[in-house]
């Protein structure tokens, strides 16, 4: 699903630059459920934006379900964001004066999908993540946990290749990050791929794979018994 | 061109401006604002030009009143201060000496600048009334309404010095029973028995003209009056595309000729040039309208201007927003056209409310100026006039549109959602 090879990314700050990301080489079969691991700095965020096409790579090469995700402008890059990501945020990052339908609606709205199948999607979609009741509330009407499956529904919705998790469960207490990761993990139970980045050991743990980053390059790479969240949900 | 008629944007774009009312309403007051001063100004200017025009419509535009005074320069043995007359044959030679007239009448007149007004008659109602007499080619000049049923001095009228009289509104009030016709009834004038031929309409126009003003032939006023060949005064109208101060240069010239007056004498002959005073008041109004259009322009372009700025700070406000929605596939021309639609949107709703909110108060103006003698009338604005208005509005809140659209789009969506 994802490929790749030799991946360089460094930052200009003032006149030195900070080199990022040293050589990565990193393949993610469909349907695995990875976790990105690593201090503040090791340059995993900085990986996943690559990955999510939000930033470009300097060296190296980046295959996304078979398409070379190459030289791409933003138009480009936009709708292949569209058509093969979906993304959840540390912050939630909804549209505050969409109600949960509407920001679950939004990337069919990119897509081109017309109102009524859009609604009649963004409702299923809430129903996955338990939220059908919520559709009309705004999320300043909803509680953390809720506004992060109100994310997840909304990156479903677009019914991505990869879906990407910048810290999902980073502004959430543990019961909430657990139900949150239960979520998750029956997201993938389903097939999806989902990248996980995040610090905390025990939401790797309910991953099937972890990746450890260590100042730009992987330093280790193993698969694991996945923790099922559901044991720790009552 | 589909993405404007594709209802989706239409959703997004009242969603976005909908759930940011007092931003939305702030943004709309400013241009409403620009329009309104516009539409009411350049209406006001309008309703001035109009007002003005109808206060001398009754009047030919391009036409002089020339009377004559006394000498005040000795010429060829005459000495200073001798007293001029017009005569009737200065009108021949006039209308021959000077290609620019177009029509030229002589009249006299009795109650209007000297003597007493005549006396009229009728049974045992009396009355006075000012007398003039008059060519029929008066009313080429100065139109006359006349009521229905009557008639103007004619030219049969002139050559056998008829005695008949055209009477005011007032005076056929005074001396007449309601709903009693008086053509064809005779009254005395200054004890000379006339037949009345019509009753003219007064229209208020400033001027010395009355409502009770009564006209009689030339030739039956000279008999009646013992005046000969003696003209009060001249009324000439030019032609339309003639220079009316050279006319009443000329004219002058001429009857200095004439009357052997020192061609550099100024006060021997009189004039009041309405034509030069009409050029004048229409001027004032044109640089009225054209003010009104400068400033109004200059309004609405602050108000777009403050559309851009309000846009600004709300791309500013929604860079997040705006980079989840990069995030999740909108392409950077989407957000743009999205940002500039608003633009437009918004300024051509507060252009349609400023345009009827203008129309309201000249509306009301042109209500309460009405019946009073403040020269405003019709206070329009030509449809071609609020379009531009319009046109402009759409271009320059596209061209606004574009400045908060280029900045949301130029901001990568990763530093967009990195943004706390």
């Amino acid at each position: 699903m994802i490929e790749i090879k030799n991946l360089h990314k460094s930052y200009k700050m003032g006149s030195n630059t900070l080199h990022v990301l040293k050589g990565i080489n990193f393949n993610v079969e469909a349907g695995e459920l990875v976790a990105i691991m690593g201090s503040s700095g090791s340059g995993k965020s900085t990986l996943l934006n690559i990955l999510g096409m939000l930033d470009v790579l300097d060296e190296g090469s980046y295959t996304l379900d078979g398409v070379p995700i190459i030289n791409l402008n933003e138009t480009k890059a936009a709708q292949y964001r569209n058509k093969f990501l979906g993304f959840v945020f540390q912050s939630f990052n909804l549209i505050n004066y969409k109600n949960a339908m509407e920001n679950v609606a939004l990337p069919l709205y990119y897509q081109g999908v017309g109102r009524k199948e859009r609604q009649e999607k963004a409702l299923k979609y809430l129903e996955q993540v338990g939220l059908k009741e919520w559709a009309g509330h705004l999320p300043s009407e909803l509680s953390g946990g809720q506004k992060q499956r109100v994310a997840i529904a909304r990156a479903l919705a677009a019914e991505p290749k990869v879906l990407m998790a910048d810290e999902p469960t980073g502004a959430l207490d543990s019961k909430t990050s657990y139900e949150v990761m239960d979520l998750i993990q029956k997201i993938n139970d389903a097939g999806n791929t989902i990248l996980v980045v995040t610090h905390e050991p025990d939401i790797a743990a309910m991953c099937k794979r972890i990746v450890h980053l260590k100042d730009g390059v992987i330093v280790e790479d193993k698969k694991v018994d996945q923790v099922r969240a559901s044991e720790y949900v009552q | 061109m589909r993405f404007i008629f594709d209802s989706n944007t239409w959703q997004e774009i009242f969603g976005s401006i909908g759930k940011n009312k007092t931003r939305t309403i702030i943004t709309v007051i400013g241009v409403l604002w620009g329009i309104f001063i516009y539409i009411a100004l350049a209406g006001a200017a309008k309703g001035l030009d109009n007002g003005f025009e109808r206060a001398f419509e009754s009047t030919a535009m391009n036409s002089m009143f020339v009377w004559a005074q006394s000498t005040s320069m000795p010429y060829e043995g005459f000495k200073t201060g001798r007293p001029l007359q017009l005569k009737l044959k200065d009108v021949n030679t006039l209308k021959n000496r000077i290609p620019e007239i177009q029509y030229i009448a002589p009249r006299n007149a009795k109650g209007v600048f000297g003597g007493a007004p005549a006396t009229v008659v009728r049974g045992q109602k009396t009355g006075t009334s000012p007398v003039y007499g008059d060519y029929p080619i008066y009313t080429k000049i100065a139109t006359k309404k006349i009521f229905d049923g009557g008639r103007f001095i004619n030219d049969a009228d002139i050559d056998q010095a008829r005695k008949v009289v055209v009477i005011g509104e007032r005076t056929q009030k005074e001396i007449f029973e309601i709903g009693e016709n008086p053509i064809g009834e005779f009254i005395k004038v200054d004890n000379i028995y006339f037949q009345i031929v019509g009753v003219h309409k007064f229209i208020p126009g400033g001027g010395f003209e009355s409502e009770t003003d009564m006209y009689i032939p030339y030739t039956t006023y000279k008999k009646l009056y013992n005046t000969g060949d003696n003209v009060d005064w001249l009324t000439i109208a030019a032609y339309d595309d003639a220079d009316v101060i050279q006319a009443e240069k000329d004219v002058k010239n001429v009857l200095k000729s004439i009357h052997r007056v020192n061609p550099d004498d100024e006060r021997a002959f009189g004039a009041f040039n309405l034509g030069e005073i009409f050029k004048r008041i229409t001027g004032f109004a044109k640089g009225l309208t054209f003010l009104s259009l400068i400033v109004g322009i200059a309004t609405i372009l602050a108000g777009v201007i403050s559309i851009g700025n309000i846009l600004l700070i709300s791309v500013k406000e929604r860079t997040k927003e705006l980079g989840v929605r990069r995030a999740l596939g909108a392409t950077p021309s989407e957000v743009r056209n999205q940002i500039i639609l608003e633009s437009v949107f918004l300024t051509i709703v507060a252009g349609i409310l400023g345009i009827i909110l203008g129309a309201m108060v000249l509306r009301l103006i042109d209500y309460l100026t009405q019946g009073t003698d403040f020269p405003y009338t019709n206070p329009t604005l030509p449809i071609p006039y609020v379009l531009g208005a319009l046109a402009i509005m759409v271009i320059l809140g596209t061209l606004i549109g574009l400045i908060p659209a280029q900045r949301a789009v130029s901001i990568k969506p990763i530093d967009a959602l990195r943004e706390e």
